[in-house]
């Protein structure tokens, strides 16, 4: 008897016996390894379902009108209209939820505005900007401003209210003298609503020519740079080449 | 000539004629696997208009509360770029710090060209490199197109947050993990919007599903000249960007 495994060789046994260990000790391994962690597929549903639990700090924009509706209607009306009440007051989402021990908070400080308002000069331009240094020094902008209904406290008298990038950039050109209303006509509903009523534009050559032609007769354009307007400039109009607020200011 | 020399031969010719076909049209892009599947269902993208953004930071600070992002001024998960350009060419980008006063500079400053905001975040990319990258397969995409890390599995090596080309990955302090911006998937799978496009004041960030005919996103994307960040890289990023200057692409 035992005559077959007599004739392997001795060294060949022992390593059969070698590998028979090792698959087993793999296969009990793989036995004991939970599913999910050999299924990426189930971790990853695990993560989303973890990911989508995760509790909320922002109520929404649709949160707050059920319980303040008189102040919701009120910044419907105006400038802040597409406000977010949480851009101003934080996130609400613990306000909702008990609304008598968690109240949101209500920026007063002169801080606060001015991080939207401020001058600075990479905002788009006509967003309503003030310089928080010279505008008023130490008043709280609530005092002026309500900030559910934003207005200027006047309507601006001078163009240079909004248009400070236009003025400062004449105040230095050749044409300081002219008054805006020499090229542009504005309605004055134009200083209240300035979106729905547009001042008006030059449109053609003949207007710049008026000052600028060869002979023209405007009083204003005695020293002004004369050319032919049929000939200078070809195809184009003059603000094609010209920047009509700061005309040459630099050659 | 023996068995073997034939044999050989044989195979050989085999090799070069008919088989060897077989396998280049194997890898043919005609055969190859299409990618360019039909999506059904959601499939989230988002807009930024630049010249809306006014650089006031309250979509970088509601991030940081919504989503426990460290307060410390270099983990973000979204942030807003300030670009300086110069007349002599040079352009400065400064990731802006929210509630500090605005810079003076550039006021009076003739040498400047042009300044503007670039809000930035994950590209949420249709083909994400962070994802091919990744080890252990902790960071995949969801059915909806938004690329998600899963921090129970996630080691920490930091490979997918070289491999982003738009720097939207940082490691967290507190998990040690890799972080990013989920769109705010707790929110958007629950009907809210992302809590940086709540709180934009001027509607610079509009959020949305690409698969939408009728949305604030796909009109947009329609009425708008839209740009992407990087599209040579072929990431194709699901944030798209409208008047965005040469300068930033």
């Amino acid at each position: 008897m035992l005559k077959f495994p007599q004739k392997i060789p001795d060294s060949l046994a022992r390593l059969l016996v070698v590998f028979l260990v090792l698959t087993v000790a793999l296969a009990v391994v793989w036995v004991l390894i939970p599913r999910d962690m050999k299924n990426v597929k189930v971790q990853w549903a695990e993560a989303e379902k973890r990911e989508k639990a995760r509790p909320l700090q922002y109520a929404g924009f649709r949160a707050c009108e059920d319980c303040h509706g008189e102040i919701h209607n009120k910044k419907k009306a105006g400038y802040h209209r597409d406000l977010a009440c949480e851009t101003c007051h934080g996130p609400a989402k613990a306000h909702t939820e008990d609304p008598d021990k968690v109240k949101p908070v209500i920026p007063f400080t002169r801080a606060f505005c001015p991080q939207c308002h401020a001058y600075n000069p990479s905002r788009p331009r006509g967003f309503p900007q003030i310089n928080p240094v010279a505008h008023n020094p130490l008043k709280a902008c609530v005092s002026c401003h309500n900030p559910h209904d934003p207005k200027p406290p006047t309507t601006p008298k001078e163009c240079s209210a909004c248009h400070g990038e236009i003025a400062r950039t004449m105040a230095v050109s050749h044409h300081v003298q002219l008054a805006c209303t020499q090229c542009h006509e504005a309605p004055p509903q134009h200083k209240i609503t300035p979106r729905t009523a547009k001042p008006s534009k030059p449109q053609n050559r003949e207007f710049c020519g008026k000052c600028h032609g060869k002979d023209a007769r405007e009083k204003l354009a005695k020293s002004a740079p004369k050319i032919n307007i049929d000939e200078h400039g070809e195809k184009y109009v003059c603000w094609q080449c010209h920047y009509p607020h700061s005309p040459e200011v630099e050659q | 000539m023996n068995g073997r020399r034939k044999f050989l031969r044989d195979f050989l010719a085999l090799l070069f004629s008919g088989g060897a076909i077989g396998g280049i049209l194997k890898i043919l892009p005609g055969t190859a696997q299409a990618k360019e599947t039909v999506r059904t269902g959601k499939w989230y993208g988002y807009g930024v208009s630049v010249d809306k953004c006014i650089g006031c930071g309250r979509c970088m600070e509601a991030c940081k509360i919504e989503n426990k992002v460290p307060k410390e001024p270099f983990f973000f998960r979204t942030w807003v770029e300030r670009y300086v350009i110069r007349k002599n060419g040079t352009t400065a980008v400064n990731t802006i710090q929210p509630g500090a006063e605005a810079p003076p500079e550039g006021a009076l400053d003739r040498s400047i060209l042009r300044s503007f905001f670039v809000p930035k975040l994950c590209n949420q990319c249709a083909d994400p490199p962070c994802v091919q990258v990744c080890p252990v397969g902790a960071t995949f995409q969801t059915e909806d197109g938004v690329v998600l890390v899963n921090e129970k599995t996630c080691i920490g090596c930091r490979y997918c947050i070289q491999a982003c080309p738009y720097g939207a990955r940082y490691l967290s302090p507190v998990t040690h993990t890799a972080d990013k911006c989920t769109f705010c998937y707790h929110r958007i799978e629950n009907g809210y919007l992302p809590a940086c496009v709540e709180v934009c004041p001027t509607q610079a960030r509009i959020f949305g599903d690409l698969n939408a005919t009728a949305s604030p996103l796909s009109r947009f994307l329609r009425m708008n000249k839209i740009h992407v960040l990087k599209p040579g890289l072929n990431t194709e990023p699901k944030v798209y960007y409208a008047g965005l200057d040469g300068e930033v692409r």
